[in-house]
């Protein structure tokens, strides 16, 4: 019979050893131990994490005074890797000309890549510090403008981020 | 021919040439803005700019003919510098306006920025700002800041659609384009500018704003608003066409269509008023039914009359397929020779540039194959005659709105059987007693034949649901290729609805008469064989760009 490599022989234990009873021990004072230390979780449902600005929560639009920023150019819907967003642009009286009639991101198909932020002119989509996502239906999960629209003073720790580490 | 040589390349040719010209046959490309083919050379954009040896400066290759010898360098340090210059300076007023520019993406500016800028401006003051959202005419807004003032709109107006209403006025930076007072730019080919400008500085106000240009799919097709027939491309996103734009054909249409092709000829396509299925009347009213009923209710009614009580009108809208499939229905299955077609025509209306007086794709398509017209003993006059007099008892209409004409619609009463082919809801449907609804020229592989002979192709742009985008080789947008069953943005509007030779073949088929295939280019090139005018074409011999009938049975056809 052929043999691959030297045969590693076990070591033959001792009587305690085989017994485990130290090792249990060894254990049993390793937890107990860490019981008296300071704790590092949080309770999460009642005890909320507060992320940092630089934090890519879910992308929302900036408004301001009450007139989202969005120019609906199409560039994030472009350079979206995952296709989450849809855009259709529609004609204003104001000086932007154009506005999002409808701007639809598939949160479920969202990566929170940030590239719609990386890529609008506008600074008008942006990544939120919000992170908590709960839906129940796949049509729960587009969310349309009604839940995207934010205004500057809800972001204003993400906007001033960006000012300053872009 | 003569011999010259570019970027070290010795090329031999027409000595009547510009450099610009003879550079674009040999698959050289110098860039331009002011430079159009079709229209006169004004050479003011300065993008042209080579280098010809023994020449102290630069020349602009649009206005320069070449000669014997010449040696052009469009690559070479000094044009180099020339062209990020001129790039430069077309830039420092131009606004940034590309987010919300309908031009982004097919901008001339934006592409030769990319390609021959530098990529940053020295210009620190403020821009010049001039007016934005004009009216230039009914279909057409002007936004004078993007305007790098190429004179291309005015050069087309005057030259090409003879209205000379555009010109510059001001001085200096401050030049905008304007009409003169009190008119406006609303020739019948007025948006051909919006194609040419090549900039977003005018726009199709029908399309303005409706989608990114790289968001759509194009497929090559045809207008079929009159008997042109011009080469465009249909642009659809999210299964709804969007706009229509010409394509380059000599033998058609040159570079351009009309306004009321490109805004008013595919509307009806996703209107409200499309059929979604075949429908028959029950009790009076017409109720959906599906595709297997209405056909088995056509053949049980056509198999309850006698042949000559029995008539059919064919249409100058549809294809020749359809066409050819109806004749061979009624010749071999109905046993009749009572059909024909009626010509929509407007006396007068023909113009010298593009526009017929024909309002139908394939009027001649359809007399070759030898669908009798107007005033032919046995057509249309003999059919509405029986109809009135009551000896004939069932009409079968392919899409066409007969009942439009109220004198038509008057004796149609007199049916006991109207059996429709149609795509809309219109005034014959209403009167019909099965109503199959057909698919449009957006949504299938067919051919017209334009009333100067020209054979050309219709591709599907939109999908049905019997028709899927990719399984049969549809052009696809990024959205129609990614687009998951839980995508809003992939559930454009699918319609059921079938080619009229395909609904035909199937009646025929359930009649007796075995009329077996599996594609119109099947269709087709039974087609080719019976009909000696269609002798020798081909689906792949029409290709993109069409392919002429012979000669001698134009003039057969044409009284």
């Amino acid at each position: 019979m052929k043999t691959y490599g030297p045969i590693i022989r076990k070591k033959d234990l001792t009587l305690l050893q085989k017994s485990y009873i130290p090792e249990i021990l060894k254990g049993l004072r390793m937890t107990i131990g860490q019981m008296f230390k300071p704790t590092f979780t949080s309770q999460f449902p009642e005890e909320r994490f507060k992320p940092e600005p630089s934090f890519r929560g879910r992308p929302v639009l900036v408004t301001e005074q009450g007139v989202e920023r969005c120019v609906a150019c199409g560039l994030c819907a472009r350079v979206c890797p995952s296709l989450a967003i849809e855009v259709q642009a529609g004609e204003t009286e104001l000086m932007k000309e154009r506005y999002p009639v409808k701007f639809e991101i598939n949160m479920l198909r969202c990566i929170f890549c940030g590239f719609c932020e990386e890529v609008c002119p506008e600074e008008a989509i942006i990544m939120s510090n919000d992170y908590l996502l709960v839906f129940s239906s796949q049509e729960e999960a587009l969310f349309g403008k009604e839940r995207l629209l934010k205004s500057t003073e809800e972001l204003k720790e993400r906007l001033e981020f960006l000012r300053n580490h872009r | 021919m003569i011999k010259i040589t570019v970027d070290g390349r010795e090329l031999e040719v027409d000595p009547t040439l510009t450099i610009i010209q003879a550079a674009a046959q040999n698959g050289i490309e110098i860039p331009h803005f002011c430079w159009h083919p079709k229209l006169t050379v004004s050479g003011n954009c300065r993008m042209c700019l080579v280098e010809i040896e023994k020449m102290p400066k630069l020349v602009i290759s649009c206005a320069t003919q070449v000669a014997d010898g010449m040696v052009i360098k469009t690559k070479s340090e000094k044009v180099v510098k020339a062209r990020n210059a001129v790039m430069e300076f077309l830039l420092i007023n131009h606004p940034l306006d590309c987010p919300i520019c309908d031009e982004a993406g097919e901008c001339k500016l934006q592409d030769y920025t990319y390609k021959y800028s530098t990529g940053y401006s020295r210009f620190q003051e403020d821009k010049v700002h001039k007016p934005k959202r004009i009216e230039l005419g009914p279909n057409i807004i002007l936004d004078v800041e993007r305007c790098i003032l190429c004179s291309r709109c005015i050069r087309f107006s005057e030259e090409i659609a003879h209205q000379k209403v555009l010109t510059f006025t001001e001085r200096g930076t401050h030049v905008v384009l304007t009409t003169f007072p009190g008119t406006q730019l609303d020739n019948p080919y007025a948006m051909n500018v919006v194609d040419i400008c090549p900039v977003g500085a005018l726009t199709n106000r029908d399309f303005r704003f409706k989608a990114r240009v790289w968001e759509m799919s194009s497929t090559e097709s045809i207008c079929i608003g009159c008997a042109r027939g011009c080469n465009t491309n249909v642009w659809v996103r999210n299964n709804e066409i969007l706009r229509l734009t010409p394509r380059d054909n000599e033998e058609v249409n040159s570079s351009w269509m009309c306004d009321e092709g490109r805004v008013h000829s595919f509307k009806f396509v996703s209107s409200e008023n499309r059929l979604n299925g075949p429908m028959i009347r029950k009790d009076g009213i017409l109720v959906d039914v599906g595709w297997d009923e209405a056909i088995s209710k056509v053949v049980s009614e056509l198999h309850t009359y006698r042949k000559h009580e029995i008539a059919g009108i064919s249409s100058p809208y549809s294809t020749n397929e359809d066409n050819y499939i109806f004749a061979r229905f009624f010749k071999e299955v109905i046993g009749s020779k009572s059909f024909g077609f009626l010509p929509h025509t407007i006396p007068g209306a023909d113009d010298d540039l593009l526009i017929r007086a024909d309002k139908t794709p394939n009027s001649l398509g359809a007399s070759l194959l030898r669908i009798p017209g107007e005033n032919e003993s046995s057509g249309i006059d003999h059919i509405l005659k029986g109809i009135s007099s009551g000896t004939i008892k069932v009409l079968y209409v392919l899409e066409d709105n007969i009942a439009a004409d109220p004198r038509i619609a008057e004796i149609l009463t007199n049916l006991e059987m109207l059996i429709v082919h149609s795509s809309t809801k219109n005034e014959t449907t209403i009167r019909a007693d099965v109503v199959l609804s057909a698919s449009t020229f957006a949504e299938k592989y067919g051919t017209y034949t334009n009333f100067t002979g020209y054979v050309q192709r219709v591709r599907p742009a939109v999908a049905m649901i019997e028709q899927e985008r990719a399984p049969d080789g549809m052009a696809m947008s990024r959205w129609d290729k990614f687009a998951a069953r839980n995508d809003s943005w992939g559930k454009g509007n699918k319609r059921d609805a079938r080619s009229s030779w395909r609904i035909l073949a199937a009646i025929a088929s359930a009649m007796g008469v075995k009329m077996k295939y599996a594609s119109s280019e099947e269709v087709f090139k039974e087609l080719v064989e019976r009909v000696p005018a269609f002798k020798g074409l081909s689906y792949s011999k029409i290709g993109t760009h069409g392919a002429p009938i012979k000669k001698e049975f134009i003039k057969v056809s044409k009284p």
